[in-house]
This record gives structure tokens, sequence and C-alpha cells, in this order.
């Protein structure tokens, strides 16, 4: 499997990444060689297997839908990088 | 004082040979002294540690406490503290305070342990040689040219040159048990599910559990004791029963089924490491244990399933770094998709992106079920082995790592080289088992690890099967030079 810098860049985006010109092609090479050491999984036949999607097979547990948490949003805001009025403030989005 | 099991030292503390305040301060002068050489703490709490251990001497005065009472603990900095920085080795959470503390942390806290600080790790556990951390690699004091291992490798360091009685850490992969051989010491990865990760900040949800980093499989039953348990705050905590794990330590092992899989003992393996296990199995040999040679053969594909199941979980949980709530903010965004951009790039290291994008790949339209689904189907088939061979024996051993520490620098520019590091110890996280690593003897003056691994929630016989090792020999006793 290999990437290049167009993928690169669709995943970039995809995943909210800026990723500089120069570094593009590293990230394509790197990335194509994860992506060769995952292709060992073709040659297993899974036709018929489960996907395991938890550990020990557990169902989520479920508690009853009630408030257990107090309000803390001026704790949680403390460590916002901007706030105001309790709100967090982030660059314009409608015009 | 630095080199005593938590059971003498919380002797002596009762006895009153010395206070948990001189304790404190001795090993904070330790980390003082010793720590520029290794770079084993990202932050030091010295003064809430002495606050702490004032608290601590004032319980035992009144004859009350427990066996951590006034003992000096470090905590992977992956843990969120209530006061104290979380960084999680990355400059994305440089200044972040966490507003509240994870449940291992309070366990501890509760059990009267005194938190020294919080140890470097690879940037969000990302990593095996502790050299992704924005704070700068961690050194193995066994060799100050090599790596510690990791994620965990501040921990592991940490504890090895007696800087701190024990230390937290957590495997996704491997990132207690392989820092652990790497440094010499006893790291235990619990059942999925055995110790809350709340307050953990998560790396791949399926797969992360945290567990006890210790210089003997008895002091590792002491922590794992507070640790393990229920805790509704985590919707995947296990609501078993725990054992007595310190009163199960000394049982008899006459008779104890070893598995060997042939699969664990092939190419790759370190002919120095491979002799040292030799001697650790001849040990429980002459201990009553019978040895037998297994199958997993599905285990060599447990590195690339590893690298579609990490990842993708991985590219999920980061989603939450955006610049806005916490965490790295760009300076003046034009718009918020560029806050979200420049955020992220600037706050994560290159192997953080590198996951991040895999995983964000495997997970688009169109290429779900290729990656994602075909592992989760693999990984099935990995843990049918693991069943398949718990009918047969009790418990499996092998290596931990395929050699002992190598060089730092080594294998920074091999990203796929330096995933192989866990080539042993990945199929443990996949199937949710119980393993751990206890030292071998050193190779060539390096530690290396034996690891054993055990059926579901079966952390007692773990601890029990290591200790008798540690009592038939001096391995875990050997320590690095320097340190002493």
């Amino acid at each position: 499997m290999s990437l290049d810098r167009s993928d690169v860049e669709k995943i970039a985006h995809l995943a909210r990444l800026a990723i500089s010109d120069e570094e593009k092609d590293r990230y394509a090479a790197d990335l194509s060689n994860i992506l060769d050491l995952v292709a060992q999984m073709n040659a297993v036949d899974t036709e018929g297997v489960t996907p395991m999607a938890h550990p020990l097979h557990m169902a989520q547990r479920l508690r009853a839908d009630e408030p257990t948490e107090p309000n803390q949003r001026e704790l949680f805001q403390g460590i916002a990088p901007a706030t105001e009025d309790g709100l967090y403030l982030v660059p314009k989005v409608i015009e | 004082m630095h080199d005593k099991t938590i059971a003498e030292l919380a002797a002596g503390l009762r006895s009153g040979d010395f206070s948990s305040l001189e304790l404190t301060k001795h090993h904070l002068a330790r980390i003082e002294r010793l720590d520029p050489r290794l770079n084993s703490f990202i932050t030091l709490a010295a003064e809430k540690a002495l606050e702490a251990a004032a608290n601590a001497d004032a319980v035992l005065r009144r004859g009350e406490g427990g066996p951590l009472t006034g003992i000096p603990i470090a905590h992977k900095d992956i843990f969120c503290t209530r006061g104290i920085k979380t960084s999680c080795g990355s400059h994305m959470l440089e200044n972040f305070v966490a507003p509240y503390s994870a449940t291992v942390v309070e366990r501890l806290e509760l059990a009267g342990a005194v938190v020294l600080g919080k140890t470097n790790m690879d940037e969000f556990a990302m990593g095996s040689s502790n050299e992704t951390s924005y704070y700068g690699p961690v050194k193995n004091p066994w060799d100050e040219q090599a790596v510690p291992g990791g994620s965990s490798g501040g921990s592991a360091a940490a504890v090895a040159a007696g800087l701190c009685v024990a230390a937290t850490g957590t495997d996704t992969g491997g990132s207690i048990r392989q820092p652990a051989a790497l440094c010499g010491i006893t790291g235990l990865k619990p059942t999925y599910g055995r110790v809350s990760r709340w307050g953990m900040i998560a790396f791949a949800s399926s797969l992360d559990q945290a567990g006890p980093m210790t210089r003997s499989a008895a002091d590792a039953a002491e922590l794992l004791q507070v640790m393990a348990g229920f805790d509704p705050r985590d919707s995947t905590s296990a609501d078993e029963p725990i054992s007595d794990y310190r009163s199960g330590l000394d049982e008899d092992i006459t008779g104890l089924r070893i598995g060997l899989p042939k699969e664990y003992f092939g190419e790759g393996l370190d002919s120095g490491v491979a002799a040292a296990l030799e001697a650790a199995v001849d040990e429980y040999r002459e201990l009553g244990a019978t040895i037998s040679e297994i199958s997993l053969p599905n285990s060599p594909l447990s590195v690339p399933t590893y690298y579609v199941v990490a990842p993708a979980e991985c590219s999920s949980n980061l989603a939450r770094y955006d610049g806005v709530r916490y965490g790295h903010r760009c300076q003046d965004p034009k718009d918020l998709e560029d806050l979200y951009k420049r955020s992220r790039s600037e706050g994560f290291g290159p192997e953080v992106k590198r996951r991040i994008m895999i995983g964000t790949y495997v997970l688009s339209a169109g290429y779900y079920d290729a990656y994602y689904l075909k592992a989760q189907k693999i990984r099935h088939l990995i843990s049918d082995d693991f069943r398949r061979a718990f009918e047969q024996v009790d418990v499996i051993m092998g290596p931990t790592a395929p050699g002992t520490a190598f060089a730092l620098g080594d294998k920074t520019d091999n990203p796929v080289a330096m995933y192989l590091n866990d080539i042993y110890t990945i199929a443990a996280n996949l199937a949710g088992l119980p393993a751990m690593s206890v030292p071998l003897a050193t190779v060539d003056g390096k530690p290396a690890g034996l690891q054993i691994i055990g059926n579901y929630f079966q952390e007692g016989r773990l601890l029990n099967v290591a200790h008798r090792l540690q009592q038939a020999t001096d391995w875990h006793l050997a320590r690095p030079a320097g340190f002493e």
C-alpha cells in the first residue's frame, strides 16, 4: 500500500492537522510503511469470524438516567484558553 | 532507605525507625541529585509530598493507616492529578491542570501513599522508548546511552534508580511490561477492566489498562490491592471480586502448568535473553512446575492488528484536543478550521500525528471493512488462541521484549522497527489478559524480562508465580551502578 502527497493532504484534512509541504513526503513514506506492516492481515481467512468488540465480550453497562454530576462550569472553564460569560470563545463562524 | 521493600518500609514507619517525612525527604533529595541524569520526572510535587508525609506521620502515630501509608510513589503523567500539572508527555497539555483526580490517584491517596511527582512518558503513551516525549527522552539507569523502554519509561527508570518506592504505569501494547523489562523491575498489566480508567488520559480505549511498577512482585501486590476494583465512573470497569493478593503470594506452585509458546522463542529473540529465559524456566522446574510447549498460531498477527486498532481508537480519542476547551491553542486563528488545524499540529509531535493519520485513514469511508473490521476479526482469532492454551496450561511464559535496552536514537527514524519491540506484549492487550514482566538475570550487564501471561482476573496467580521466582533467585535485587 503506497500513499502519496495528495493522500497525506486528504487524511490530514480529515484529521484536522496542518502538515507542511516539507513534511508531506516523509509522512507519505512513514504511513505507507505502516500500511505495509498492516497488510499482513490480508493473508488471513476471516470468513465467518465475529469481530471482537470487547476483550471480555461484555455488554455496555447502563445506569439510571439521573443526574450524577454537579454543575462545575467555572472549574472546568478555568482551564479553557478563552471564555466569556460562561461560553467558550472561538473565531466567528457565522457572518 | 530507598532499597527496602514496601513491607519493610511499612514496618519501619510503624516502629518509628524513621518517619514518612524523613523517607519522603530522602527520596526528594535523591531525585534532585540523580534525576538530572535520567530525566524521569516531568513535574515534581515536593511541597504537596511533604504535606502528605506529615499527614501520614500523624495517622501512623495514632496507630492507624495501612501498608501504603507514608510510602513515596510517583504517577505516570497520564493520570489526572487535581492541583498538579498533567502533561501526558505532550506540548498539547503543557499547562493542563486537571480539575479532578483519576480513580487510581484517589485510591492511592486514600491509602496514604505520598505522591512525589509525575513521571516522563512517550507522548500520549505512543512509543516504546520514551523518545517521543515533548519533555525529552528518559535515560536508562543501567546504561545512560540506552532507552528505558516506553511508554512508561519515566516510571520504570525512577523505580529502578530508587527515586521512588513504586510508580503507576499504563499499558496499551506493552507500555508497563517492556520498560519494566528494560529497566530491571517488576510490572503488571492487569485484566482489561480490572483497574479503573477514569481520569487516565485515553489512548486506545479497548486496550488501555493501568498497573503497578515496582521492584518486586510483593510490592506490586500491595499497590494492585489498592488500585484494583469496580468503579461506576468507568463504564468498562469490571465488577469482579478481588482476591487478597498479599496472602496469595506464598502459595505453593507444585504442579503449576507452564506453557511456552513456540512462536515466542523463534527468530528475532536475542540469544542472551533466550539463555536467561531458560535459566528461569529451570528454576520453575525446580519449584515443581511442569513445562510444555504450546502454540499461539495467530500471534505473529498481533503487531499488524494492533497498528489498526490502536491508531483507530487514538484518532477518535484525540479528536477532543481542538484548542477550544483546554490544552494548546494557536495564536491568532483566522477561522475555526485554522484554529483546529494549527492548535493540533503545534500541540502534537510526529509520532502522535502519524498514529492519528493512520487511524483516520483506516476508519475513513470505504476502508473500514478492509482494516478496522478485519483487525477486530483477527483479534478474535488471537484471543481464541489463548482460550485454547489456557485449557492446557495455567500460565504462559516467554520473553517480554526481543532484546535488552537499545541505544537512544537507534530506532527513532524507523517507526515500524520501533513497533516490533512490542511483538511479545501486544497479544495480551488485544485479548484483554493480565500479564506481567519480572527481571531475569542480566544479559551483558543489562536487564531482561520474563513475561508471564495469565487467564482473565488471575492477577493473584501471576503475582504468586512471580513471587516464588523472586524468593528462589536474586535477579530482581540487582541494582544499576551509580544509583545504590
